[in-house]
């Protein structure tokens, strides 16, 4: 292959997305590791749709990029409020700790 | 030549900044690392010609959300090592799972195949003008309703943190609008020479 084609973004895309299911696995007791390797998902993701945006000439996955943005921005808010929350009343993020709706 | 260069180093970096924030042992590396990782890939980005991307990536990714994880990562008062002292067993899946993925993608991106040509003709607008263009016509509803996620996410992390003290005393609206005359005020005839009490 010559030049900088499409396969090689596709080919960072799914290193960065590998590495954040790796990130969940090797980090399942801390909450904010967890909450990180969801954005590395995320990002892999809009290198995807900016990817292919780019090389067919079409717009329109930038603006999917853009939605994606705004959504993992609202999560990573509401997550942590969530976090902050808990760990006032718990002390802890230990991710084996929360199960308090647990029958 | 020379933007394979540049992809080629970005990238390396993405990657080595990714592996460093699910593995750093101390977790505002983790989140130094993060930001790294979002300032290369908004490299890349402009390299695709995305330049508005990059500069949202920078400017809401970078500067307000690594700064949010930052923030909590700091408010919070926990013992990390607590957190990651049996990490290792979990490796092997880990690396297992890690690895079949990554395989099964690299198949189906080895089947893609796009001529390089659409590039080039694409451009000829800036990417802010175009973006700007399709996103207040045919993508208005979402980008609407991608406003009101934004509020709910504004207000929720509000309510979801906010701790009720006694202390700084509030307005009570109801309870103000509830009270009548009566209860208020008292009219008192006060003789002349005499107290009100």
């Amino acid at each position: 292959m010559m030049g900088l084609g499409i396969n090689h973004y596709l080919v960072l895309s799914a290193l960065l997305f590998t590495i954040g299911i790796f990130g969940i696995f090797m980090n399942r007791r801390n909450v904010i590791i967890i909450m990180m390797s969801i954005e590395l998902i995320l990002l892999s993701v809009n290198i995807n749709f900016v990817a292919f945006s780019s090389f067919m000439g079409n717009i329109d996955g930038q603006i999917v990029t853009f939605f994606v943005l705004t959504v993992a921005a609202a999560e990573a808010a509401i997550g942590l409020a969530i976090l902050v929350a808990f760990f006032r009343n718990r002390a802890t993020i230990d991710v084996e700790e929360i199960d308090t709706l647990k029958g | 030549m020379v933007a394979e260069l540049v992809f080629y180093l970005f990238a390396t970096i993405t990657v080595i900044a990714a592996l460093g924030v699910v593995s750093a042992k101390n977790q505002v590396h983790s989140v130094l690392f993060l930001v790294l990782t979002f300032f290369t890939t908004a490299a890349l980005f402009v390299l695709l010609g995305a330049e508005f991307l990059a500069a949202i990536l920078i400017m809401v990714y970078m500067g307000a959300v690594a700064i949010l994880f930052l923030f909590v990562v700091m408010m919070l008062d926990v013992e990390f090592a607590d957190l990651k002292k049996d990490a290792i067993q979990y490796l092997p899946i880990g690396i297992t799972v890690g690895v079949v993925i990554l395989i099964e993608l690299i198949v189906i991106i080895t089947q893609i195949h796009l001529d390089a040509g659409a590039v080039a003709a694409a451009v000829d607008v800036p990417n802010t003008l175009a973006i700007g263009r399709i996103l207040y016509t045919k993508y208005l509803l979402p980008f609407e309703i991608a406003s009101i996620i934004l509020l709910v996410a504004l207000i929720g992390a509000v309510v979801l943190t906010l701790r009720e003290r006694n202390r700084p005393k509030r307005q009570h609206i109801p309870k103000q609008l509830a009270r009548t005359r009566e209860q208020a005020v008292e009219l008192i005839k006060v003789e002349s020479g005499e107290g009100a009490s």
